[in-house]
């Protein structure tokens, strides 16, 4: 039989993913100082154990050497033959780290030993006051030499059968080895009244005619050895008295203490039957079939690779788009003479939208995901720097899809990790400034509209509006000293930027909070910021629910469709030629009540003016309509011809089979079954293509 | 465009071979043979393998794309999938190119991308055995140039350039792929 | 063929246990715990229990032990799946009850030849 294994990689990553995530959860809720919750440990032995039994399965010969180490200490530990302390779990969290960063370089296909260094260190710490286990009894290094045959005495206990061992297979098993001669030795056995048919009071003498090692006939009685009397001698020539005790006489143990007790208990079992048994079973005695790939959290759920949601979402999408179009057919139809059909349509478009909403609800994850990885994160952070930070999360229940989740990872760790260095005291500071010694960082999460808003809080020095003024100038950007405070904390979000005093490993290593707000507005956020100085900061990120679906304004640019994104539309108007500024060089500014926001035509900047057969001074003549929209603070004013109308549109992605295109988000298909490009507000150039008028 | 497929006698056709691989010449794998879809541009006949060939579509409205050269017409939808479109009149035969009932697109699925093809016209599919295979001598065509062109087929009077198709789609030649277009522009 | 109870915490193992053995004929039931191969034991007739040590709820030697009680399965074959490591816990599996043990790691071929000493 030819089983390929690595079919069960993938499940075995992903379980020992979740098995280190667990273990993970479980280090950081240990409190040496208190006494252990035996769950807790035996749960953390489990992963690692469970590690180490499927790497050495699958072939992953290092990660099982690396996990027996940890299943070895954790066993120690579990035992209770070793205290546990502060640094016992500083290492085992190491450990979980670096069994994890061997798994995904095994998943990646990667080369990957473990860290050497923390073996080491794992090797020293088991050495160190190791409890002294006896030395393994040597499966005395017998005459390896092969006789002529054995001879071979075997006397089972009587109950030999109740541990599912059958003697006849034994010597069935036995006779695989070479010609047998068995002799069965009934004189224990009782009148057939008297017989107890469960028990097996023979013994047996056989002469095994075989030139095998002592070793193969030991295999067979493995599982027996320390239920029998087992003799085994080697025959040296066909005539040989039983006196003649050769070195590889081997006799195991008779009377087991734990056999008699095992015995007593059978026997109370099977007087009372009844008793034990179903009581134990009797609420969940159910017939369910294999219950097997059900993970344990929650009411019953089945593991589905993203790929095939993913492609229901995408069949989905289809529907929506045919369904779309049937709509645009039947409009011009006589709602009397039509009635059947259009209510069938109008029931369709119903259904179509439940099911998208159903299926979009399939890629939904619960922000935990994210949130889970914070007690670490906050612990080692907080160690590193000297700090007390307690970390307390919230509204971990609220869910968002599984796209949106995956991207927002490292920016609420950045603004994570910047708290605790920036903004949380050293405990010093915080008791002379009248307040705990141990910091709270609170992590929150809740839905608002079609929108979830995420919240890092702390309760440290705040901002610094002076430092950041005079960092911002250093910088060079360009500030007015009266700025509302909104203003100035804003310009932490400005590239480059960057208060802090030292250059921190932590939080200095190049990726500023400009970086954060462009991932946070690549996926269709917001990232704002609210602070007191000496109360504490707070940043708030504002996401969408999803990435597949977007609230869309459809808008005409020249022949073209478009779609902007309604999250960025603040309002749309007709252009009063006296609104109209025209700068030297720009695309000209439109005044809008108070605000001078830059213009721009869309059909210039996005390069379809040329083909569109309008001169440029044709096109400066009459803007008339614009869309006023956000990006990252800033608004701009986009010149359109027309205002088509707002719909939901499926997102579907340009890059799969084309480059990205600068000021696209991604492409959509409209009712007619025509694309539209949906517009990056962001991204929007601000000057006509120069090198493709061609 | 008389021409009709003419298998030459031999193992089973389309057998799936890497159109990378450079036809052997002469004594190479006797009974080895490919199919070919052809197509002209201009006065040039092509053809690619027709195992990357996934279609054959009459030309359709375009939506435009930003930013983008002439010969990239824009993309479409195929079946819900966005999928861009190439015209290689445009491209490499010349300026001017007509769009009428009869301008055909191939969509071909090469190494994971979609992409559209517009060309003057599909002819046939054709057998052609290693045998019938030249090398491209440099320069062989006025519209490719020799690092597309895995060979010159030929078959009767007629002579096929044989084109490197995965080549000229990830290539920076037509400009669908992000590192390349990075550099045009 | 043999209906066969596997019982593991580990969902590739069960896989790779459960695979080997439908693949080789024989029926297979799994559970992921004690408990649940208990309940399923209960309700339905194995011909071979397959049983992990360590797992959460209830583990493998208690699973023996309580399986053992159960009249239909006195005489059952039960193999525990252990490490080489837990020699003391083989010692632990046989006074429980258990008939033998296949050591992990094993690769398939080995499954099947352990189990085929109990199937005869």
């Amino acid at each position: 039989m030819n089983v390929d294994l690595s079919q069960f990689h993938q499940t075995f990553f992903d379980e020992s993913f979740e098995g280190l995530d667990a273990m993970e959860a479980g280090l950081l809720g240990l409190d040496p100082a208190q006494p252990v919750d035996p769950e807790t440990v035996n749960a953390i032995f489990r992963a690692a154990h469970s590690i180490k039994g499927g790497a050495g399965t699958f072939g992953f010969v290092e990660i099982g050497g690396f996990t027996h180490l940890l299943e070895t200490l954790l066993d120690e530990l579990r035992a209770g033959q070793r205290a546990w302390d502060a640094s016992l779990v500083e290492l085992l969290l190491q450990c979980v780290d670096s069994t994890r960063g061997m798994l995904q370089a095994a998943q990646q296909g990667e080369p990957g030993g473990a860290d050497a260094a923390l073996e080491a260190q794992l090797q020293q710490v088991l050495a160190s006051a190791a409890p002294a286990t006896g030395a393994e009894h040597s499966p005395a290094a017998a005459d390896p030499a092969c006789t002529a045959g054995w001879h071979i005495d075997f006397r089972p206990e009587p109950d030999i059968a109740q541990q599912g061992n059958d003697p006849l297979r034994l010597l069935r098993a036995l006779a695989e080895l070479g010609p047998l001669d068995v002799e069965c030795d009934t004189a224990a056995l009782r009148p057939l009244a008297e017989h107890d048919a469960e028990c097996c009071p023979l013994g047996w003498r056989i002469r095994l005619q075989a030139p095998v090692e002592e070793a193969a006939i030991r295999e067979v009685f493995a599982w027996v050895d320390d239920a029998c009397e087992l003799q085994i001698r080697p025959s040296v020539d066909t005539a040989d008295g039983p006196g003649s005790a050769s070195p590889g006489t081997a006799s195991s143990g008779t009377a087991h203490p734990g056999t008699a007790k095992l015995g007593d208990d059978v026997a109370a079992a099977t007087e009372a039957p009844a008793s034990g048994a179903p009581a134990n079973a009797a609420p969940t005695a159910s017939p369910v079939a294999a219950p097997a790939p059900t993970p344990r959290e929650g009411g019953g759920s089945i593991r589905v690779g993203v790929d095939k949601i993913d492609a229901l979402i995408n069949l989905v999408g289809e529907l929506v788009i045919t369904q779309a179009m049937l709509r645009q057919r039947v409009q011009g139809l006589d709602p009397v003479e039509h009635e059947s059909l259009l209510g069938g349509i109008g029931q369709l478009e119903q259904n179509t939208r439940h099911l998208q909403e159903a299926v979009m609800a399939t890629r939904m994850l619960p922000v935990d995901v994210v949130f889970s990885r914070f007690p670490r994160v906050v612990r080692d952070v907080a160690v590193q720097l000297g700090k007390q930070v307690r970390l307390q999360t919230s509204g971990e229940g609220a869910e968002l899809d599984k796209g949106v989740i995956e991207k927002i990872v490292d920016p609420l760790n950045h603004i994570v990790r910047n708290a605790i260095d920036h903004g949380i005291e050293p405990a010093a500071e915080r008791t002379a400034a009248g307040k705990a010694a141990e910091a709270t960082l609170r992590l929150s999460a809740w839905h608002q509209g079609g929108h979830i808003l995420i919240q890092v809080a702390d309760d440290g020095r705040g901002l610094d509006r002076e430092k950041i003024l005079a960092t911002a100038q250093a910088r060079g950007l360009e500030v007015e000293p009266d700025l509302p405070d909104a203003a100035v904390w804003d310009l932490i979000f400005a590239p480059g930027f960057s208060t802090a005093q030292a250059v921190t490993d932590l939080s200095g290593r190049g990726v500023g909070m400009d970086v954060v707000r462009r991932n946070i507005s690549s996926l269709g956020g917001q990232v704002d910021i609210a602070s007191e100085r000496g109360q504490g900061t707070r940043v708030t990120i504002r996401l969408p629910l999803t990435l597949a679906i977007l609230d869309g304004m459809t808008v005409r640019v020249g022949q073209e469709i478009l779609v902007v994104p309604i999250a960025a539309v603040i309002e749309s108007l007709q252009i009063e030629p006296a609104a109209l500024r025209s700068l030297a060089g720009e695309q000209g500014l439109l005044q809008v009540r108070d605000e001078y926001l830059p213009l721009l035509r869309l059909d210039a900047v996005l390069g379809y003016g040329a083909s569109a057969g309008s001169t440029a001074a044709d096109a400066d003549a009459a803007p008339r309509l614009a869309v006023v929209v956000e990006s990252q603070r800033e608004k701009l004013a986009l010149v359109v011809d027309e205002l088509l109308g707002q719909q939901q549109v499926v997102v579907k992605n340009l890059e799969t089979h084309y480059r990205p295109v600068p000021g696209v988000a991604g492409a959509t298909i409209l009712g007619d079954g025509r694309v539209a490009l949906i517009l990056d507000v962001g991204g929007v150039p601000r000057r006509p293509p120069v090198s493709t008028a061609a | 465009m008389t021409a009709t497929a003419n298998p030459p006698p031999a193992a089973p056709a389309a057998t799936p071979v890497a159109p990378a691989a450079t036809p052997a010449v002469g004594e190479a794998a006797e009974g080895h043979t490919q199919e070919y879809l052809t197509f002209c541009l201009g006065e040039e006949e092509y053809g690619v393998d027709i195992l990357k060939v996934q279609e054959i579509r009459s030309y359709d409205t375009v939506t435009r794309l930003p930013a983008a050269p002439s010969y990239i017409k824009g993309v479409i939808n195929l079946r819900g999938t966005i999928v861009p479109i190439v015209d290689m009149r445009l491209r490499f035969a010349m300026a001017e190119a007509r769009y009428d009932e009869f301008t055909v697109m191939i969509v071909l699925s090469v190494a994971g991308r979609i992409v559209g093809l517009v060309v003057d016209g599909v002819s046939d599919v054709i057998t052609l055995a290693d045998t019938q295979i030249r090398p491209a001598p440099e320069m062989s065509s006025k519209a490719l140039d020799g690092r597309f062109i895995t060979g010159l087929g030929a078959l009767e009077e007629r002579l096929l350039i044989l084109i490197d198709i995965e080549a000229l789609i990830s290539g920076e030649a037509l400009g669908l792929v992000a590192d390349a277009a990075a550099e045009t522009h | 063929m043999a209906r066969i109870l596997a019982v593991d915490d580990s969902r590739s193992m069960r896989q790779m246990v459960a695979f080997t053995l439908s693949s080789a004929g024989h029926e297979i039931a799994e559970a992921e715990d004690g408990q649940q191969a208990l309940n399923l034991a209960q309700s339905g007739a194995y011909d071979l229990v397959l049983a992990d040590v360590n797992m959460p709820v209830m583990d493998g030697i208690s699973l023996v032990r309580k399986l053992r009680e159960l009249p239909s399965y006195r005489f059952t074959p039960v193999l525990m799946l252990t490490t080489e490591a837990g020699d003391d816990k083989k010692s632990e599996g046989r006074s429980a009850g258990a008939t033998g043990w296949i050591v992990k790691p094993f690769n398939p071929e080995q499954l099947l030849s352990t189990i085929s000493r109990v199937l005869s």
